[in-house]
């Protein structure tokens, strides 16, 4: 076991923190984004190089792994940009890599150059970590389907150009078998789109679909066997997410370690207060921990058989989730009523990291699929 | 010792019971059910209704309108709001003004302002923490310095409570820079919000609220008459103010209302062919919770029964205070847990009206995020928890 970084990784670090140094002041992050600054930072990240990151080299991809995805992932959390990265290019990213000939070609390089943006539509119980309800289901139709149901939540993004999802084609919720990806482009006849914001200043996508066709070259990987490729997919988006919120603890605990030893009251900086300096203390060795999940995690995805992947991936997700909450607690608690403000910035990250921590299942959903085990 | 409340007291429960039946509008119920966001006529129409029932002040003694209601009737009256669904008593001119006057204003003063308050007419605004005196309140540095028959006051206040939507504010100032300690040069006095000089800007808060205020006085000119008590005193006049505030912070009918409806909702979310509460996991946090909630209850009625001592006498507000605030805190993370997905989506529109046609967020789920957020002052106001522990600290080493 190794946790080393080469150059290069060690490059790419630099690179992406100089890039959110720049894209996201410091006190405009979380703030959301407009249609026309949305852009601006797809466009950025495209010439960054970071939305090829993990595609093939032969799409115009970097041909890169999981390690890279987490460092980038890290960084994106510190500066709460990157909005829209991991659900488009990890998770649809890999999905599209198992698509035919025709939709990689269609796809990847587009989404490589920043040209398309990709995402991926989630119903309910798949936000819960249970992908075998898709909420969706796909009747055959002549050589292709038909879909209706619902998917309430499209992650990061109110403009994809395609949108992947899992429906039911054959047998019955719980099954793992039966379940089929698609492709669907979201002006297509039968789908209603609802835009709505979130917690973290984000926008997302609510879908309903009313019989939309699906011909059979929609269809990712093999008809019906879909679970295991999704499943691969999530596990590589958690385990960038856990990243990304291990980059907002990090930052968390940064201002509040600066807010702390430049705040005075009672004629001492509060850092000088034994009380406060064990919160840091338990706050710091939080976030050390996290951080080896988060590595462990990234290492996981790349080169562990399925079941012990998810294991650890649960783990992360249980471990990070809590720690997120602990630290935006400790953060908010320790700034006092500044903490509680807009303008301050440390409820912005608390509110990412909220929202990262239900994403594909809680702390809590997590940790009940690792006691089932 | 006995068990049971006394049949007296069993029929005062249903009695307030009864009158929420009557007289809580079902809309504003169902708005502070759902944590929605409350405006100062929501507020003012439920205490329209205590005012005509002579309950809106359970806390003055009865020659100022007070009920005359032991305090195990007041913990009753309380809870039984809450649990009805009921806006608390939120106003400082009820909680903290008013005994404040009765105590230690003058008969002009006492007359002048107490109706106004008991009538909600005039709101008052709490001026007493400043950017660079929070914990550390008697380091504060607005000043008042006296000019013939008026003070002239130059300051900036912070956190003041619906000081937008305040007719007047009560503020401590600084009239004698040279006390021998911080605490001795403190007056208090009643500023009318609509004095020249006197600005009033809402804070934006992390859940979208606004119900916080900076507030800049500037060569505030404020009558002499309006100083309570005497001057250089205000320190002690505070202090007893915020012994008030404590009193009720325990919360526990708010705490039990937010608890059953975690246990309501995690039965109606879904979780592979059951719901949510099936998960043992679930109804173990939930147990624990309704456990900790029972110790606080018990130890609230301890306190307010004859003849009870505590191991160090004169911190039981601190220990309601602390366990309180910190059992909410974990009821509303638990409601995020159980709300998962739908606590991701967040609008404004839904905060106010419970819905919004966009978002895919059930009503029961709209402001769960926001109140757990919101929650987290409730550790920071009216003394942190770290000072609520140094008062404990303290009073056992002495």
């Amino acid at each position: 076991m190794d946790f080393s970084l080469d150059e290069d990784q060690v490059a790419l670090r630099e690179a992406v923190r100089r890039y959110c140094e720049r894209s996201y002041p410091l006190q405009a992050r979380g703030d959301p984004e407009t249609p026309d600054l949305a852009r601006t930072h797809w466009q950025g990240l495209a010439e960054l190089g970071v939305l090829g990151m993990p595609i093939a080299e032969e799409w115009g991809g970097g041909g890169l792994g999981a390690t890279e995805v987490m460092l980038a992932s890290h960084e994106f959390g510190r500066a709460l940009g990157g909005v829209g990265f991991v659900p488009a290019v990890v998770l649809c990213g890999h999905l599209l890599g198992a698509g035919g000939e025709a939709l990689r070609r269609r796809w990847l390089s587009a989404l490589a150059a920043g040209e398309s943006r990709v995402s991926f539509a989630c119903g309910a119980a798949e936000m819960r970590g249970d992908l075998t309800r898709p909420g969706v289901v796909a009747s055959a139709d002549g050589d292709g389907f038909l879909l209706r149901g619902e998917k309430a939540f499209v992650l990061e993004h109110d403009d994809s150009d395609a949108v992947l999802l899992l429906a039911r084609t054959a047998g019955r919720d719980g099954d793992e078998t039966g379940l089929t990806l698609f492709l669907l482009e979201p002006n297509q006849a039968g789908i209603e789109r609802h835009v709505f914001t979130t917690l973290d200043g984000r926008r997302a996508m609510r879908l309903a679909l009313d019989g939309v066709a699906a011909p059979a070259q929609a269809v990712l990987g093999r008809p019906h066997e879909g679970h295991a490729l999704a499943r691969e997919g999530v596990d590589r988006a958690l385990a960038a997410w856990c990243s990304e919120a291990t980059g907002a603890i990090e930052a968390l605990f940064d201002q509040t370690l600066e807010y702390i030893k430049t705040r005075r009251q009672f004629g001492s900086a509060l850092i000088g207060f034994q009380a406060l300096q064990h919160r840091m203390a338990d706050l710091l060795m939080s976030l050390e921990l996290s951080r080896s999940m988060a590595c462990a995690a990234a290492m996981a995805v790349e080169e562990a058989p399925p079941a012990e992947r998810r294991r650890i991936v649960d783990a992360a997700k249980v471990f990070i989730g809590k720690a997120g909450r602990e630290a935006g607690h400790c953060a908010i608690q320790l700034h006092g009523g500044m903490g509680m403000t807009d303008e301050c910035r440390v409820g912005h990250y608390v509110k990412r990291l909220m929202v990262l921590d239900q994403y594909f299942g809680n702390a809590a959903d997590h940790l009940r699929r690792l006691a089932a085990i | 010792m006995k068990f049971r409340f006394s049949a007296a007291d069993e029929a005062f429960r249903q009695e307030v019971r009864q009158f929420v039946r009557d007289n809580l509008d079902p809309a504003l119920k169902r708005k502070v059910e759902l944590g929605l966001r409350l405006e100062r006529a929501d507020y003012v129409a439920w205490y329209g209704k205590l005012e005509q029932r002579g309950w809106i002040t359970p806390g003055w003694p009865p020659e100022h309108g007070g009920p005359g209601w032991t305090h195990l009737q007041r913990y009753i009256f309380d809870e039984e709001t809450q649990l009805g669904g009921a806006p608390r008593i939120i106003t400082s001119g009820i909680n903290m003004l008013g005994p404040v006057l009765i105590a230690f204003g003058t008969a002009e003063q006492k007359a002048r302002y107490l109706p106004a308050i008991r009538r909600s007419e005039t709101w008052w605004g709490q001026g007493f923490s400043e950017p660079g005196s929070g914990s550390d309140l008697a380091s504060l540095r607005t000043t008042a310095v006296r000019e013939g028959d008026h003070y002239v006051v130059n300051g900036h206040k912070i956190w003041t409570s619906y000081a937008h939507v305040c007719e007047m504010l009560f503020c401590l100032v600084r009239t004698d820079p040279d006390a021998a300690k911080p605490q001795q040069g403190i007056s208090f006095l009643l500023i009318d919000a609509k004095t020249p000089g006197v600005t009033i800007r809402p804070i934006r808060m992390l859940d979208g609220g606004r119900d916080l205020n900076e507030v800049f006085l500037d060569n505030v000119r404020v009558p002499v008459g309006n100083l309570v008590g005497e001057e250089n005193k205000g320190w002690s006049y505070g202090k007893y103010l915020l012994g008030h505030e404590r009193t009720g912070i325990a919360g526990i009918g708010g705490c039990k209302q937010q608890l059953a409806r975690a246990r309501r909702l995690a039965a109606a979310q879904p979780l592979g062919e059951g719901c949510l509460l099936d998960d043992p996991a679930v109804r173990e946090r939930l147990a624990a919770l309704e456990t900790d909630l029972m110790a606080l209850e018990f130890t609230s009625l301890r306190i307010l029964s004859a003849n009870q001592s505590v191991r160090v006498p004169g911190v039981e507000a601190s220990i309601l205070k602390v366990r309180g605030t910190e059992l909410r805190q974990q009821i509303l993370d638990l409601l995020v847990d159980i709300a998962g997905p739908w606590a991701v989506p967040f609008s404004e529109e839904a905060m106010l009206e419970g819905f919004d046609d966009e978002s895919p967020t059930p009503e029961a789920f709209v402001a769960v995020a926001a109140n757990a957020l919101d929650a987290r002052k409730a550790s920071i106001y009216g003394g942190t928890n770290e000072v609520q522990r140094n008062v404990i600290a303290k009073v056992m080493s002495s």
